[in-house]
């Protein structure tokens, strides 16, 4: 029998996140400085510390959470550590100047479920985040971890356990959401040629920028994912499967090797699982960090070993996946939702979310928002909860201007939607799409053709090459689009980047090519005005690209405040800025080469934009 | 490691979750507050928190919250400790040690009934929230 490495009772668990946010802040070195200083204390057998995945709350980082009390302490560092430690641990008088203070506020909020932030949550896919110790199996067991499992092998069929997932109405958190349910029946159907193996695969292949959900995941609770996997190869009848994951995700690629080592110790995967004679082992394929490798057949090339190209289909990888055989992909938020599916009901899962969309998803929210994090919502939630009340608004008083969903395949939603519910249909219909959950929040400062460019640059750069339409067609869009940026734009080319759009759309390979129009055709959507402007005033609203702006110096402003201080002059690489110490300063248009490093340096706001 | 069996799984839940029960905010049927301030420590609270923690681990309770807060203003009877009940008024006991600790938890925690001899009072002070 096991031992339990924890079986021990503490009074105190502190919970630190260990999430790769707060492990960039020096978690580590907070959870060593605890420890050293509970031992100093002569603590150590009624403290524990515990490393957790993500707590979620990245803008507040490093975090640790004192249970029980559930008290958070955001931005802490290893010189905090002494105080926090005699007088919360040992005295037990919590210490009020580590707590959260809400923005504006003078009283904290002590716990962290009555932070705005983690209110609106609710947590399906991160059942076990700061809960966990993520690399100790037992604590994931003592969390309800493998009890599907045990379910699933000794009590239901492969088709029970099918349409348990097919009732929970669980869809693809990937992006495209195909339901789940039906590509596991699809899967379990297709005959494998020569009577062959077929394959799970778990895709963490996450790139779009700004996103972690799937990293995340991995860290926080990768038996999750584990016990998903082993669910729903026995409900396919695969006996072999894949993670392909990032390699740049060095702490996800540790903690699920690490898991994957203790489940096998246990039992829980390889021969005879739990005793019950189903065999099923996983590997970890390391990816290189390719956009394109998380295209279901380009991931399959890269898994085989070739160089990670998308192929057409169909046939789909249901039918003809690895090495030909039927293969059921799945992404790494769709895995962990499996087994709480099994294990609380297929009702319980649909009776959360919308008509079509059912669960939660998890979002990583980014961008000008003052919470920058984690989250998970409900299914049907509004944008406007999203940003406003969980993500604590936009920073600085600015105005809010667009919200980015789906990566460089989705599209940009404009405030007049913010009440938009979550769901895929909804995001479609927009324009966008639910994608993996990446989420970008741009306020009034973001310049809208300047976002499209950035995305298709991104495309572009990513781009594999093999199809001519995404190959040429993103660089003709991004060429279009730099154009319009320098301030070189002609009347024809918002009709020019529409037939482009439309052309990739239709002829491209994969999904890469066939969606890196939408961040053009969403902004041209809602913000074509500010297209217009780029073309026809040569002006950029928001003063993002440089080449727009023309940059002038207030004479009196200059002289009254900055008493022509002469800095401007100095930095201007250019030498566009005429006038000497004491003098009133001025920017000679025909030199000035845009740069922006006048209005920089100006410590007086004398350099006026336009 | 030896694999495990369906049942063995069950029981390796059972029991590791007992450890992880303060981290879940579930109910609690006691809480008991060893009042650790400066005074508290000088008198000897740490060795009533340590026998309170080792006859907890000893009956393998669940339910118990242990917890520490500062002093309780009457330095001069500490140890001391407040035990609060499910729907009854907190206690105050004084002059502690690690038995009469034990005591306590044995005879009010998880009997019920208030141990008079140590108790300094029932209820708490007013404060004005």
């Amino acid at each position: 029998m096991a031992e339990v490495a924890t079986a021990r009772t503490y009074r105190l668990h502190l919970m630190v996140c260990a999430g790769t946010g707060c492990v960039s802040n020096h978690a580590f070195e907070l959870k060593t400085a605890l420890e050293r200083e509970i031992e100093k204390h002569k603590l150590e057998n009624e403290v524990t510390v515990v490393p957790t995945g993500c707590n979620g709350f990245c803008e507040r980082g490093p975090i640790l959470v004192v249970q029980p009390g559930n008290v958070f302490y955001q931005q802490l560092s290893v010189k905090d550590v002494p105080h926090l430690v005699e007088e919360h641990f040992l005295k037990g008088r919590p210490v009020a100047k580590f707590m959260y203070f809400p923005p504006e506020e003078k009283t904290p909020v002590p716990v962290l479920s009555d932070i705005p932030f983690f209110k609106k949550q609710v947590l399906v896919a991160l059942r076990n985040r700061g809960l966990i110790d993520p690399e100790k199996i037992e604590e994931a067991i003592a969390r309800d971890g493998y009890k599907a499992l045990a379910k699933a092998l000794t009590e239901m069929s492969p088709e029970a356990i099918i349409s348990e997932i097919a009732r929970s109405g669980l869809r693809g958190r990937g992006g495209a959401g195909f339901p789940t349910g039906l590509k596991w029946q699809l899967v379990r159907n297709a005959v494998s040629p020569n009577g062959g193996a077929k394959y799970v695969v778990c895709n963490g292949d996450e790139g779009d920028p700004g996103a972690f959900m799937d990293r995340s995941i991995l860290e926080a609770d990768p038996h999750a994912v584990i016990e998903g996997m082993v669910i729903g190869a026995k409900a396919i009848g695969a006996a072999a499967g894949f993670v392909y994951v990032r390699n740049e995700y060095p702490l996800a690629v540790n903690r699920l090797a690490v898991a994957l080592e203790q489940a096998r110790a246990f039992g829980l995967l390889g021969r005879d699982i739990l005793g019950t004679g189903f065999d099923f082992d996983i590997r970890i394929k390391r990816g290189a960090g390719a956009f394109v490798c998380g295209e279901e057949t380009a991931l399959i090339a890269s898994i085989e070993g070739r160089l990670g190209e998308p192929r057409p289909r169909p046939p789909y990888p249901a039918q003809s996946g690895l090495w030909g055989k039927p293969t059921c992909i799945n992404n790494v938020e769709t895995w962990a939702n499996v087994p709480v599916i099994i294990d609380r009901g297929s009702a319980w899962f649909a009776g959360i979310g919308t008509a079509t969309s059912k669960g939660t998803k998890v979002f990583s929210l980014v961008g000008k928002i003052n919470n920058t994090g984690l989250v998970e919502v409900p299914m049907g939630i509004t944008l406007r909860e999203i940003i406003s009340d969980i993500g604590g608004g936009i920073p600085g008083g600015k105005a809010f201007k667009a919200v980015q969903t789906g990566g460089p395949s989705g599209g940009c939603i404009p405030k007049e939607q913010i009440d938009l519910p979550i769901d895929y249909e909804s995001l479609a219909a927009a324009g966008s799409m639910m994608g993996s959950g990446g989420m970008v929040v741009m306020d009034e400062d973001t310049c809208m053709v300047d976002v499209a460019r950035y995305f298709l640059s991104f495309t572009q750069d990513e781009s594999c090459g093999k199809c001519t339409p995404c190959r040429e067609g993103t660089k003709a869009m991004l060429d279009v689009l730099t154009r319009i940026t320098e301030g070189k734009g002609v009347p024809d080319d918002i009709a020019l980047l529409e037939d482009l759009a439309s052309a990739i759309k239709d002829t491209a390979l994969c999904g890469l090519g066939k969606t890196a129009p939408n961040p053009v055709l969403t902004t041209l959507r809602y913000f074509r005005d500010e297209y217009e402007t780029h073309i026809r005033d040569r002006k950029c609203p928001a003063h993002v690209c440089r080449q727009l702006n023309i940059y002038a110096i207030d004479p009196r402003l200059c002289l009254d405040k900055g008493k022509g201080c002469d800095v401007c002059r100095r930095n201007c690489a250019s030498e566009a800025i005429s006038g000497s110490k004491g003098e009133a300063h001025a920017v000679l248009q025909d030199k000035c080469i845009k740069c922006g490093v006048c209005a920089d340096v100006c410590a007086f706001g004398a350099v006026r934009v336009e | 490691m030896p694999k495990l069996t369906i049942d063995e799984l069950a029981k390796m839940r059972d029991r590791t979750r007992r450890t992880l029960v303060p981290r879940e905010g579930g109910e609690f049927r006691a809480k008991i507050n060893v009042h650790m301030g400066t005074c508290g420590i000088a008198a000897g609270a740490r060795a009533v928190m340590t026998a309170l923690i080792e006859e907890a681990e000893r009956r393998s309770l669940q339910d118990v919250l242990l917890t520490s807060s500062g002093c309780a203003g009457l330095c001069s009877q500490e140890p001391m400790m407040t035990v609060e009940t499910v729907g009854k008024p907190p206690v105050k006991y004084v002059n502690l040690d690690p038995a009469k600790a034990r005591e306590i938890l044995e005879k009010h925690v998880l009997g019920g009934s208030i141990v008079r001899d140590y108790a300094l009072g029932v209820g708490s002070e007013k404060t004005d929230a």
